[in-house]
């Protein structure tokens, strides 16, 4: 059982590191993360929300729906933890 | 519970500072680094501090559980009722320029940007002490 294992692990990390020769390079201007969406919110941020924290605007103002469920899954995430942990009282 | 006088003395003092830096980083969420999960969770630290130096039972007094159901709940009803005030504006849901262009009031949107980021920092506020207070509680009669 030992010995698939490692094996299993061996392969994957072999596919794992040949994927890597395909990643973009550091800080690449040309690399897909950097160039389109990226470049237009540099550019629009200002001028859209007028704030200096373009991670912010994007956070609360262009995915202001995504982050209002990441508040909901934190909520629920407590809830869930009292009500595994908390012994008697009420919520 | 009750640790050293030299724990106590020093948690005494930096408490205010930590959740004068929590409210910091909420605060200029808009204009700098920071935001509502970050400054959210170093607002709790203080109180997790204080439940090390204190006790339980000795926080609890300041804020319960009850306390804290309201203010987590409190928080995301802060964010949403920030998004339906856009549909007021005749605009989508979190849609805050609209409103910015409707009231013509400068900076306008990043205000409610900050509005929405204090409502996300007092729910992981409130969400991580009710954590800490859960899992520090000994089972005893303190619950």
């Amino acid at each position: 059982m030992k010995t698939k294992a490692l094996i299993a692990v061996i392969f994957i990390g072999i596919i794992l590191f040949w994927a890597v020769e395909d990643m973009p390079a550091f800080g690449d201007p040309e690399s897909p993360a950097t160039s389109y969406t990226g470049e237009m919110y540099i550019q629009e941020t200002q001028k859209d929300t007028g704030i200096a924290n373009i991670v912010t605007a994007i956070l609360v103002s262009y995915r202001g729906f995504d982050t209002l469920g990441e508040v909901v899954v934190i909520f629920t995430a407590g809830i869930s933890v009292a009500l595994l942990l908390r012994r008697g009282g009420r919520l | 519970m009750r640790e050293n006088v030299v724990i106590r003395t020093v948690s005494r003092l930096a408490v205010p500072f930590i959740q004068l830096f929590g409210l910091y980083v909420i605060a200029h969420g808009a204009s700098g680094p920071g935001g509502g999960f970050q400054g959210g969770v170093a607002f709790a630290a203080a109180f997790i501090l204080m439940i090390i130096a204190f006790g339980v039972a000795d926080v609890r007094k300041r804020i319960n559980n009850r306390g804290i159901m309201i203010f987590s709940i409190f928080g995301i009803a802060l964010y949403a009722a920030v998004g339906l005030l856009s549909i007021l504006f005749a605009g989508n849901f979190l849609q805050l320029n609209v409103i910015e262009a409707a009231l013509g009031i400068p900076h306008l949107h990043g205000i409610l940007i900050d509005i929405a980021e204090a409502g996300i920092g007092i729910t992981v506020m409130a969400i991580m002490i009710s954590i800490i207070y859960d899992m520090a509680d000994t089972g005893g009669g303190s619950a």
